[in-house]
């Protein structure tokens, strides 16, 4: 009895040890540069020679005077707002159509709207980016239709840059979520919907009423990833626009880059109090998504 | 009867032509900017301004011409390296961390872990000053080890190998115990074999993240021969004039090895990324 007592403790300090670097790593490149951020956002000065912030709050305040900081949460949001919910509800539909075993060539259907997700984020930026050129193949096509007379352009142009970046995300990621839906749709009994098609539901009620709320939790799931991935919002913005004409399509994090890393002074201290308000903002939504998702009713 | 079932088999095909309709425009949409991309790398700048879309023959050109501009060989080589690099020891890291987790959980354990999940809510960006600033202390800047330190344990690895040994025969440790296996044994000689499928999904999903990653790359490589594939052709297209001939064979270089671990594994890779949620 002792002597199989002290194996399993021999087994529970293997336990720790196995877990120990992956913990180690965590803390140190995840928690304690969370700490530090915190830390610095009350500091200033170069990155050499930071003193604490007077008054302490200095950076946060500076911050929400920022028009700049501001234009690039509303920019953040737009794109969180507009873009999420098209996105979605185009892969739930697109999952829902290919978890028919009546459709054919399901899998190279499948293949084809996953096949953005082989991209790099920097390379269908710039792919979007050559498309959507003034002299690029979009405005050609709109002229040879003659939807169009002149060049158009695009990026140089707030509106239509914004619209050109949503476009390319929903471009990006409509297949991402599409494979989460369909892994979803596998634990859904074919007979459910059998069963539905028999009491005369159409096509849109058992989509409301049957796929709809068995995805629940995937929903929920891919919603707190593209909220989290639109919030940290970088590689387009930098590729696409270059957060222009003149910052008016520049995100969160590309303003941050811009002011710690960018040209120019390097403003650490001013870069971590924006840097925290984005790790705020992520806890926040995340919060409310799982709060949300948790009240059954 | 088998009449009947064929004029009800053409009956529901013909009930599913909206669909089928909104497959192929989706698909199209979806493949048209790829193939787009391949296009635009066999013809000259001033073509695919203009809107040719079949393919041309000045790849040879474009490829002359942006070799001269950038290495592409020594971009590919570093991307290479530090993807490859990070994905061998993210999944040690991490499989390690989910065996132990799953295999030896007891309370302590199961709160430690919820604790590390916490880790999934902080951004990058909040991250990467204190994290520059630790690696430039350190001289990791612009080595594979700046690059891959940040990204080596993460909650969704751990949580992946942890969930997935669930199905892990536990029955046989204790038998291998009996054999005089040490903990560690069994981790190599048993955990790591039945667990070959996980590890090709982790496998797959870490390494497409390493090579994609444009962010924290940019911040840690500051120096222009430690650049990666994404860092080279994002500075292709950061001049005034743009040849997107070679903009685009640039991309489809950066492309390719995604590219073919997405047809080669997509089993993998669709495993991957929905890994950590069954």
């Amino acid at each position: 009895m002792k002597k199989a007592k002290s194996v399993t403790a021999k087994q529970q300090r293997a336990g720790w040890l196995f877990l120990l670097p992956a913990t180690i790593l965590i803390l140190v490149m995840s928690f304690y540069p969370i700490v530090q951020a915190f830390i610095t956002s009350f500091k200033t000065g170069s990155s050499a020679n930071m003193k604490w912030a007077e008054p302490i709050f200095y950076n946060y305040t500076r911050m929400f005077a920022d028009k700049l900081f501001k234009t690039s949460v509303a920019n953040t949001f737009l794109y969180l707002i507009v873009e999420v919910p098209i996105m979605l509800i185009l892969a739930i539909l697109l999952a829902q159509i290919l978890n028919n075993k009546d459709i054919r060539f399901r899998g190279l259907f499948r293949t084809m709207v996953f096949l953005p997700c082989a991209t790099s984020l920097v390379s269908y930026s710039l792919i979007f980016k050559s498309l959507f050129a003034t002299q690029g193949l979009i405005n050609t096509i709109l002229q040879t239709l003659h939807i169009t007379s002149e060049n158009i352009n695009f990026l140089g142009t707030p509106s239509t840059a914004k619209a050109v970046i949503i476009i390319a995300l929903i471009w990006r990621w409509t297949g991402y979520n599409m494979v989460f839906y369909l892994a979803g749709l596998q634990g859904i009994e074919y007979s459910v919907y059998e069963a539905a098609k028999i009491d005369g539901a159409n096509g849109w009620k058992t989509f409301w009423h049957i796929t709809v709320p068995l995805l629940r939790p995937t929903i929920i799931m891919t919603f707190i990833m593209s909220i989290n991935g639109t919030l940290q919002l970088f590689d387009e913005s930098v590729n696409l626009t270059a957060g222009g004409p003149a910052n008016s399509t520049i995100t969160m994090s590309h303003y941050i880059y811009n002011s710690s890393f960018g040209t120019g002074v390097a403003n650490f201290g001013y870069a971590s109090a924006m840097s925290f308000f984005v790790f705020i903002l992520v806890g926040i939504l995340a919060f409310i998504n799982l709060k949300v998702g948790d009240t059954r009713d | 009867m088998t009449e009947k079932t064929y004029k009800n088999r053409s009956m529901i095909q013909r009930r599913l032509i909206p669909s089928y309709i909104f497959l192929v425009i989706v698909s199209f949409i979806s493949v048209f900017p790829l193939y787009w991309m391949v296009s635009a790398a066999t013809n000259q700048s001033v073509d695919v301004a203009r809107g040719k879309i079949v393919f041309g023959g000045y790849l040879m050109e474009n490829m002359k011409r942006l070799l001269e501009l950038q290495d592409v060989w020594r971009a590919l080589r570093n991307s290479f390296l530090y993807a490859g690099v990070q994905t061998i020891v993210a999944i040690f890291v991490c499989s390690l961390a989910g065996f132990g987790f799953e295999l030896y959980h007891d309370k302590k354990k199961d709160l430690l872990f919820s604790f590390l999940l916490l880790a999934m809510m902080i951004p990058g960006v909040a991250t990467m000053i204190p994290l520059f600033k630790m690696m430039s202390s350190m001289k990791l800047l612009n080595t594979v080890w700046g690059f891959m330190l940040p990204a080596i344990s993460t909650p969704f690895l751990i949580m992946m190998f942890r969930q997935n040994s669930r199905n892990f025969p536990v029955d046989i440790m204790e038998a291998a115990r009996i054999d005089g296996l040490s903990e560690i044994q069994i981790y190599f000689q048993m955990y790591m074999p039945v667990m070959k499928a996980t590890y090709a999904a982790a496998g797959v999903i870490t390494f497409m993240n390493a090579w994609n990653s444009y962010l924290w790359p940019k911040v840690v490589m500051t120096d222009n021969r430690a650049q990666t594939m994404p860092m080279l052709i994002a500075n292709l297209s950061s001049g005034y004039t743009i040849d997107y001939g070679v903009l685009m064979l640039g991309v489809l270089f950066c492309s390719v090895p995604t590219m073919i671990v997405f047809f080669v594994l997509q089993k993998q890779f669709t495993e991957g990324i929905t890994g950590a949620v069954k």
